[in-house]
């Protein structure tokens, strides 16, 4: 904006109640920090309880967490992360104003996005199967006589296999919100591409790409807690 | 100066209502239902606000009809339990919580900071259609047959005993804490974005001070009951054993989420009355606040002590001793900030030219209340006497000194302060000043003798009581009748005078605020040119040069 000309270009997307442009992108901008705040007490309630329910019911929660299955996890870490660099470099191509980069990006962040919520499909379509689903189809069978299922794990004690319940749905609020998160910033994505297609974003306002940006680490950061937290933590090798 | 084109008119006779303002700038229902102007917005959430504050006053009254006579004969013990939940979370989630910030922080904080709107005009519309949806869910488990849970949905009573309708009002509540954190999200941006050229940090008004802050619990403390709420809808749901102890789960961990929200949600309603307070204050005794910076900086302290306190609601629930005696300190030390805020109005008022206008009357029947509500506070922090008075009325009578005695009165105050600026009219005085001396009145008779209930012993929560406790039950009940009488009044007369009020001008009661500066009711925009802050707040000199100067330039 060094140019006279230039400062008195109103573009479409200039609020009138702002004074100037740099003041609506300072706005936004921090309005959208403001609102992770918000995500992060959000989830911090369920981090706490998982914290406090792992202490507690130690042996369920290691047990449980190693059927959880690693391998996709962990694609999907490499998935998520993938997703979250062409997310950085859209916000990358908006700045520089170059609009089929932009659409690029954004579409393989989509595709990545939706590889992710795949293999998260596949992951609870198995614990449908093995009945860990919290509810009343809720099976601790596997736990209680892991080597009647061919599973060279530790039994657990009837009442602590119990607990396992308590691990599976703290497994499910977290990567269920944290997958709610996924599908809410896809929805918006696909919006962000019907907009960039027209030009809207590299005409220089770039704040809707920097803020779904912001949001889009956001959720990739949620995630890079939870695979520890859930997959790894006391993970070993099955004897 | 120079840059102001908004004269001020010292002379409320010669005032006229300026043809041009918010209300009429637009016409038609659809113009208010999708307005981004902050100022109608505010309208919007008073209308609603006001609706749910009389359906929860109508519990009240039935709750206190109930309690006429020891034994449970008007209802049933179940149906009391629905009338006593919905009174609560009507009153906290759709009345206190948003009064305050959504009606007078939503009109006046941009007009304050000589802004042209809030930050974000469409998500703080969005946010007055989520509270309108929370309302409505809430209001449709009523119709379904209510709730019983307590406004405090208490687990596992909720999520595995009680048969009512807890997620239809789990979901409004959910919905509502939305509209909150927007509504806090979109203040905390503006005040820090949208300040016009010399509104420094510490020339805003003490007002926008104690949204700010309250803003900050908002943000940082609403989530945490959402989550809460959203364990509880699945423990319900699929009877998961997260709070259930009977299935492993922790009831207390429900309750650590639940008031690390709930607590800060009492400064989130108090905060913000405050703030109304030191504007009336200032105005009617004609001085800046005592001690501005320390009255400013106490709102943040507040904040912030408040998220150090909420075990104070667990004492006899089974925590250890030692996080017991941690927890009863610190909740006594958040007294220190809002004595401070006591006492600096105090020192305000001291060789002020006071004069006793309405909102003033209610200005002092805050201090008088909130104090009372504010050292039995401390009675309950303390740990050996909360166990005596814990879940007795005397507990009830506490923080209704504090929401109601406080509150509500602030919000009154407040009210009927703006009233002039929000719809440029005048409402009769002597009948403003009657119906705040009949709801102090009204008040003090209702709640005094709860305190001594409480002390007795009279359990909270019950549809009968032992009949030695009558007398005292009845002069509640008929305090709880001349407060409704209090509060009836201000709707009758301040509808009368949307009418036939006298034209307020500009400025009726000569304040300083920037707000006051401009036409009321303000335009659309509300500044005609950008406002250059030029002095502090409450600068009277400031107001009697520029009244002067303008007298001499305009005449």
């Amino acid at each position: 904006m060094g140019h006279e000309e230039h400062e008195h270009v109103v573009l479409p997307q200039h609020r009138h109640h702002f004074e100037t442009e740099e003041q609506q992108r300072e706005a936004g901008s921090f309005g959208m920090w403001l609102f992770l705040l918000t995500e992060i007490m959000f989830f911090g309630g369920m981090f706490f309880s998982y914290l406090l329910y792992r202490n507690w019911y130690y042996p369920a929660f290691a047990t449980a967490s190693n059927t959880l299955n690693i391998w996709e996890g962990a694609i999907n870490t490499a998935v998520l992360i993938t997703s979250g660099f062409c997310m950085a470099l859209g916000v990358y191509a908006a700045e520089v104003r170059k609009k089929g980069m932009l659409v690029t990006t954004l579409i393989l962040t989509t595709v990545f996005g939706l590889i992710f919520l795949g293999i998260k499909y596949d992951e609870y379509h198995e614990k449908y199967e093995l009945h860990h689903i919290p509810g009343n189809s809720f099976s601790v069978a596997q736990f209680v006589n892991p080597h009647a299922y061919g599973i060279q794990e530790e039994p657990l004690a009837p009442d602590m296999a119990q607990r396992t319940q308590i691990f599976f749905f703290l497994y499910f609020a977290m990567t269920g919100m944290h997958a709610l998160h996924m599908i809410i910033g896809i929805a918006l994505l696909l919006w962000l591409i019907k907009r960039a297609q027209r030009g809207d974003f590299t005409n220089g306002y770039v704040a809707p790409i920097e803020n779904f940006g912001l949001y889009w680490h956001f959720v990739d950061i949620v995630w890079l807690f939870l695979f520890p937290l859930l997959y790894l933590i006391n993970r070993h090798p099955l004897h | 100066m120079s840059a102001q084109t908004i004269v001020s008119l010292p002379d409320q006779s010669t005032a006229k209502m300026p043809k041009r303002h918010y209300i009429n700038n637009e016409h038609g229902l659809l113009s208010w239902l999708l307005t981004g102007d902050h100022k109608r917005i505010a309208i919007l959430y008073l209308i609603s606000i006001t609706f749910f504050f009389f359906i929860g006053g109508a519990f009240a009254g039935l709750i206190r009809l109930e309690l006429l006579t020891p034994q449970s004969d008007l209802v049933a013990a179940d149906t009391y339990n629905k009338f006593f939940t919905m009174h609560g979370i009507i009153m906290i989630f759709l009345f206190l919580v948003p009064s305050v910030p959504a009606t007078l922080g939503n009109f006046l904080i941009p007009i304050m900071l000589g802004a042209k709107d809030l930050a974000f005009p469409k998500i703080n519309l969005l946010s007055w259609y989520l509270y309108l949806a929370g309302g409505i869910f809430t209001l449709t488990a009523l119709v379904l047959g209510g709730v019983d849970t307590g406004w405090t949905f208490t687990t596992p009573l909720s999520t595995h005993y009680l048969n009512t309708h807890v997620i239809t009002t789990a979901l409004g509540i959910f919905v509502a804490g939305f509209s909150s954190i927007f509504t806090g999200l979109n203040f905390i941006v503006t005040i820090h974005r949208m300040r016009c050229p010399g509104m420094t940090w510490f020339k805003m008004p003490l007002f926008v001070w104690s949204h700010y802050a309250a803003s900050l619990l908002m943000v940082l403390g609403t989530p945490v009951l959402a989550i809460a709420l959203v364990l509880v809808l699945l423990e319900r749901l699929f009877g998961i054993g997260v709070f259930d102890p009977t299935k492993g789960g922790d009831p207390l961990l429900f309750q650590h989420l639940f008031w690390f929200y709930s607590h800060p949600a009492v400064y989130i309603m108090i905060l913000p009355g405050m703030g109304v307070i030191s504007e009336v204050i200032a105005t009617f005794s004609r001085k800046r606040v005592f001690g501005y910076s320390a009255v400013a900086f106490s709102s943040v302290a507040i904040a912030l002590f408040g998220f150090f306190v909420w075990e104070h609601h667990m004492f006899i629930m089974g925590v250890s001793n030692y996080s017991a005696l941690v927890f009863s300190l610190l909740t006594m030390l958040v007294a220190v900030p809002s004595a401070i805020k006591v006492f600096n109005w105090s020192f305000t008022l001291q060789k002020g030219s006071i004069t006793f206008e309405t909102p003033m009357l209610y200005a002092f029947a805050f201090i008088g209340l909130f104090t009372i509500g504010g050292l039995t506070g401390v009675f309950l922090g303390a740990l050996g006497m909360d166990i005596h008075l814990t879940e007795t009325y005397f507990i009830v009578a506490h923080f209704h000194y504090v929401m109601v005695g406080g509150m509500l009165m602030a919000f009154l105050a407040g009210i009927h302060f703006w009233w002039p600026k929000m719809t440029g009219r005048m409402y009769p005085e002597s009948l403003s000043k009657l119906s705040a001396v009949t709801s102090f009145i009204g008040f003090n008779l209702t709640f005094m003798p709860q305190f001594i209930l409480g002390y007795l012993g009279m359990p909270r929560r019950y549809a009968a009581y032992p009949p030695e406790f009558q007398v005292l039950n009845v002069l509640s009940t008929a305090g709880a009748t001349v407060l409704g009488v209090g509060f009836l009044l201000p709707l009758l007369y301040l509808g009368w005078s949307l009418k036939y009020g006298a034209i307020a001008g500009n400025n009726p009661w000569q304040a300083t605020g920037l707000e006051w500066q401009i036409q009321s009711p303000p335009p659309t925009e509300n500044f005609l040119e950008t406002p250059i802050m030029d002095h502090e707040a409450y600068d009277y000199e400031w107001l009697a040069n520029k009244t002067k100067h303008e007298v001499t330039t305009v005449g």
